[in-house]
């Protein structure tokens, strides 16, 4: 496949990833702030750290209140990784590869940035004529947001071949997956608790469980875990190799299909993105949950975020630049 | 019913005689848009115009607000041909390519017309669609025009002219296999009932066309795109996506040791056909325009010495230049020994004298349009003009009379078309596809084009025109 083509399949597929991610971030923080109380800290800079744009954040909005958050992080055409943006980009990618896909995929692809720059225009519009209040079906939105992603998904899963166009897409997706799931969980370094007896109270535990269900993690953690408790919940997101969002989960998938890609008639020899990939797992596997605690989780975080950086320019540099 | 008060004087309608009784062809669709009535009617064109939303069917605008995504406005009328009229078009096509493709082979090799004067050499010389850099070459099998979109007009009497040929990069034929898919959705009663011709296969025709461009046994082919933002790439990613061909760019191709690649994940592969939508000069910057960002150093060179087949093939565009247009008749005689089943419509070369002096008197009655402009751009419509206007234009003409023909105002034919909640009649032309690979395939109907503001008589979609599906019945 053209290198320009396999480059754009990983780019869809990436925005879209981001875009159902901010989604369940945004409402699971919405859905966390209903529950709280005022005296609770702001609940909504973290979020913007979470997606490391707070410098950009912080340039165009004087408060982090929930509507600037939202708007930010939904709306925002000057945020390149607002949900509205990822749904543009996602879409101007999948308009140069049309021959690369089925129609049935540019259609689900298409309603949905309709949908979502439509429902924009009307939010934009009603947040003029009433000032600052949470839209009643922001809900709503960012969940039919999430439900286009998985169509898209499900979508391609049974519309195309799972040749290299298929594969590229999945390193796409489990890439900015990882990604995000990191981030998901270093959104606790960033929650301030109002003192330090606050540990395990009941707060903290609320924040703890927001994690999980904005990792959609909440259902399978219980299957696994009686209690909600800090370092089962970091095992879970990081270690367990069949949860589909956890770090592990991820990076065995991108292996697999860099090992598909390598492999696929007239195959490609084996490359540095592939044995990039392929070490780091075996790093991964042999960690345990003590040692991440003893190191720091937020310091491990940065280092799993170096390390897919690292595993994306290789990616880059092997196949889409020629 | 509000199709009883459609009236269609002085005009010839494709759906109802002067006398107001419906054509044979129509009787079907106008009872079943009777018995649908009105209100069932903007509900299946409201329905059908979501449909091509969904499926993102637009073109690219290009103004003062900057570029713009438009959907192709779509009318669910659809426009019929009746067969015994069609089968008459169709040879006139085939005639009319046939003769068209001597004409090229001839003009960069032995120039046999020219020295017959039958055409002035100078005219052939001066037109920019001339490439010298094509003297001498010899395109596989010794077709020059692979695919064309002719344009057809029927005049007041409804007899059919050609208007033009489009030989370079005609553009349209998504529209009319969206459309058809649509208006199946839209009126499967009609579909149900009436025989009408099939277009769905014309990817098919057209992929095996260009395979019969080259000897190489499961060909590597690629249709060339300028890229995104050029206004017809939803056709050219639509075209490659029905052929399951490879849709590139320029930065995509490479040319090494006087061969075509493209940059793949597993490195360079070579492209053996080139199904180019991008114009002649901007092609190769090494051969014609060295400006040009978007071409392949060397491809032509390629191509020259066989290693790349080009549809269509370069300096095509002599054929298309209007002032030559003028001539086909004349070509079609000289090497078919034929009689032109389809006339053109009357012309007049400014180039001519008596011609230049009758269209400075009388512009305001004519159609003037530069030899070689494109989609209504750089043409005046006499009638339609102010005074000042039409002294510009003259202007113009005389700075350089080698550029401009004119021709009388045609009273196009009219189709009843939905206009918001009423049916008004509006002007329609036809742009039939033809393919020349083994054979000349063309394809039954074609894209009606139709000028959606009230008696204008410019359909180009980048002039807000619409389209409508085209029927030829049986």
């Amino acid at each position: 496949m053209l290198s320009r083509v396999a480059e754009s399949v990983f780019w869809m597929n990436r925005y879209i990833e981001r875009a159902e991610n901010y989604s369940r971030f945004i409402d699971v923080n919405h859905q966390l702030s209903l529950d709280l109380n005022e005296e609770v800290p702001n609940q909504w800079l973290p979020l913007v750290h979470t997606t490391g744009d707070y410098e950009l954040f912080e340039k165009r909005y004087s408060n982090p209140t929930p509507v600037n958050v939202i708007r930010f992080m939904t709306f925002d055409e000057e945020n390149p990784n607002s949900i509205f943006q990822c749904l543009s980009k996602a879409r101007e990618n999948a308009r140069t590869i049309r021959e690369n896909i089925s129609t049935s995929m540019w259609e689900v692809l298409n309603e949905f940035y309709l949908y979502v720059k439509n429902y924009r225009k009307l939010y934009l519009e009603s947040t003029e004529a009433h000032g600052d209040t949470l839209s009643m079906d922001l809900s709503d939105f960012l969940s039919t947001v999430r439900k286009s992603c998985q169509s898209f998904y499900g979508c391609s899963d049974a519309t195309i071949s799972h040749d290299e166009v298929w594969n590229f897409a999945l390193l796409g997706r489990f890439l900015e997956r990882a990604d995000k799931t990191t981030r998901i969980l270093d959104m606790k370094y960033f929650i301030l608790l109002p003192s330090v007896h606050d540990i395990g109270s009941t707060l903290d535990l609320l924040q703890w469980l927001s994690l999980l269900k904005s990792a959609s993690a909440h259902e399978m953690y219980n299957r696994k875990y009686k209690k909600i408790d800090p370092t089962d919940i970091a095992e879970f997101l990081i270690l367990n190799d069949t949860f589909p969002r956890s770090i592990i989960f991820c990076i065995q998938e991108m292996q697999e299909a860099l090992e598909k890609i390598s492999g696929l008639k007239e195959g490609l020899p084996r490359n540095s993105a592939q044995d990039a990939t392929t070490v780091y797992l075996n790093r991964l596997r042999s960690e345990n949950i003590k040692s991440i605690f003893d190191k720091g989780l937020h310091e491990y975080l940065d280092d799993i975020q170096i390390e897919l950086n690292q595993i994306g320019s290789k990616i880059v540099e092997r196949f889409f630049t020629n | 019913m509000f199709i009883a008060d459609y009236s269609a004087k002085n005009i010839y309608d494709e759906m109802f005689s002067n006398e107001g009784f419906p054509r044979k062809s129509y009787d079907f669709v106008k009872t079943k848009m009777e018995s649908l009535g009105g209100i069932e009617l903007l509900k299946r064109s409201s329905s059908a115009e979501r449909a091509l939303m969904s499926l993102g069917i637009t073109f690219t605008l290009y103004g003062d607000g900057g570029e713009q995504e438009r959907i192709m406005p779509f009318d669910v009328i659809p426009r019929i041909v009746p067969s015994e009229e069609w089968i008459n078009i169709e040879k006139g096509l085939k005639q009319r390519i046939l003769a068209l493709n001597l004409f090229l082979n001839d003009i960069y090799s032995e120039r046999k017309i020219l020295k017959d004067k039958i055409i002035p050499s100078e005219i052939i010389d001066s037109s920019t669609g001339y490439l010298k850099q094509c003297m001498g070459l010899k395109p596989p099998k010794d077709i020059w025009i692979h695919i064309t979109g002719t344009d057809l007009v029927r005049d007041g009497a409804g007899a059919f002219h050609v208007l033009e040929d489009n030989l370079r990069c005609p553009s349209g034929v998504s529209y009319v296999l969206e459309n058809r898919e649509v208006m199946k959705r839209t009126f499967p009663e009609l579909f149900e009932k009436l025989n009408i011709r099939q277009v769905y296969d014309y990817p098919y025709h057209l992929r095996s066309m260009l395979e019969n461009l080259t000897d190489v046994s499961d060909p590597v082919i690629a249709v060339w795109t300028p890229g995104v933002y050029n206004s017809a790439y939803y056709e050219h990613s639509f075209l490659a996506q029905k052929m399951g061909v490879y849709l590139v760019e320029g930065t995509d191709l490479v040319v090494e040791n006087h061969k075509v690649y493209m940059k793949t994940t597993k490195g360079l592969r070579k492209v053996d056909v080139v199904y180019r939508r991008i114009d002649d000069t901007f092609m190769d910057p090494t051969s014609f325009r060295e400006d040009s960002l978007l071409g392949v150093k060397g491809i032509f060179e390629a191509y020259k010495r066989g290693n790349v087949a080009l549809a269509n093939a370069p300096g095509t565009g002599v054929a298309d230049d209007k002032v030559i247009y003028s001539y086909v008749p004349k070509i079609i005689k000289y090497y078919l020994g034929e009689d032109p089943i389809i006339p053109n419509v009357p012309t007049y070369l400014c180039s001519e004298g008596p011609d230049l002096k009758f269209v400075l008197e009388n512009i305001h009655n004519l159609v003037v349009k530069a030899a070689n402009g494109a989609g209504g751009y750089g043409m005046i419509i006499g009638p339609k003009s102010t005074k000042q206007e039409q002294e510009d234009f003259k202007e113009l003409i005389k700075a350089d009379p080698r550029n401009y023909i004119a021709q009388p105002v045609l009273n196009l034919s009219t189709v009843p078309t939905l206009i918001s909640d009423k049916i008004e009649s509006r002007h329609v032309d036809l742009r039939p596809f033809i393919l020349y690979g083994k054979d000349i395939y063309v394809m039954p109907g074609g894209l009606t084009r139709v000028a959606l503001r009230k008696g204008s008589l410019v359909v180009n979609s980048s002039q807000g025109g619409g389209s409508k599906d085209t029927w030829v019945l049986g």
